[in-house]
């Protein structure tokens, strides 16, 4: 976990990488109660929705943008405000990488804004975001 | 601009879904945890709800007959629009308070705004909903504002 003492702006976070899966697709949209047919149903989604292949949720790529702050902080941090946007479609067999960096630390409130990215392999941002954590100081 | 947003759209501003109840269940907080490949203890054991697993609980449940040909619900809080096909626009969470299993959650869904901009190929209407999460006893949870883009 990261000591609060320690973060300076400009900061990496710690890097992840993510390849969902047929199987990890259904079981996330199964616990959403997702049903739309992009995420599991390869020919409606070519032929009707014209996608390339069956498509990530972005939710999902939402989700993996937060893990890397919650991982990063742990117990010492909570998370306050959370925002991203999906600005490109990613389909399944892609490997996404998430990450981000410090961009404002307040010593006084404890306040600390990051910055959060999504890259294809191709690295390409497919969606940015950020995020405000308070450390318990 | 194109003056696609009528005055009968426009007037669906402040409109908002019933309030929906939904209990916190732990084993439902561990299927969304390792379906996202969670790291944390606290979430894959289910005593703390990952943040964006409560965005993925308010989804709407109907009989399956009611799902469309994509398999989706019937769109909710949408007023008639010249532009029909709807992307996912940006999310924005404000975070009040951790979430733990057993806890019955109050969702309400209202539309707070419609815009109309111009796009590099094209007109777009930007949507966006609020949705606030609140205890039973009324203290905030979370606010999520969610923006869907028609083009």
């Amino acid at each position: 976990m990261v000591n609060f003492r320690e973060i300076t702006a400009g900061q990496a976070l710690p890097e992840r990488e993510f390849t969902a899966t047929n199987v990890s697709l259904f079981c996330y949209n199964a616990a959403i109660w997702n049903p739309h047919r992009i995420h599991y149903d390869e020919t409606y989604t070519t032929e009707v929705e014209k996608h390339p292949k069956i498509v990530i949720d972005g939710p999902l790529q939402g989700d993996w943008l937060s893990q890397i702050v919650v991982n990063w902080v742990g117990e010492e941090a909570e998370l306050l405000k959370f925002d991203y946007s999906n600005r490109r479609a990613s389909y399944l067999g892609e490997t996404l990488k998430s990450g981000g960096k410090v961009l404002k630390v307040d010593q006084q409130t404890g306040l600390v804004e990051v910055e959060l990215f999504l890259k294809n392999e191709e690295g390409e941002i497919t969606s940015p975001g950020s995020a405000t954590v308070r450390f318990n100081i | 601009m194109n003056n696609l947003v009528t005055d009968e759209a426009l007037s669906w501003i402040g409109k908002s879904d019933p309030p929906v109840e939904i209990e916190v269940n732990r084993s439902d907080i561990i299927k969304y945890s390792v379906s996202t490949e969670q790291v944390l203890t606290k979430y894959l054991k289910g005593d703390e709800a990952p943040p964006m697993f409560i965005a993925g609980l308010s989804r709407e449940i109907v009989p399956l007959k009611e799902l469309g040909v994509d398999g989706l619900p019937p769109a909710s809080l949408l007023p008639d629009l010249p532009l029909k096909r709807v992307m996912a626009g940006g999310v924005r969470f404000e975070f009040h308070k951790k979430v733990k299993p057993n806890e019955v959650l109050v969702f309400e869904k209202k539309l707070s705004d419609i815009t109309e901009k111009q796009g590099k190929t094209g007109p777009l209407i930007f949507i966006t909903y609020l949705i606030t999460c609140k205890t039973k006893a009324g203290e905030m949870v979370l606010e999520q504002f969610q923006t869907r883009i028609l083009r």
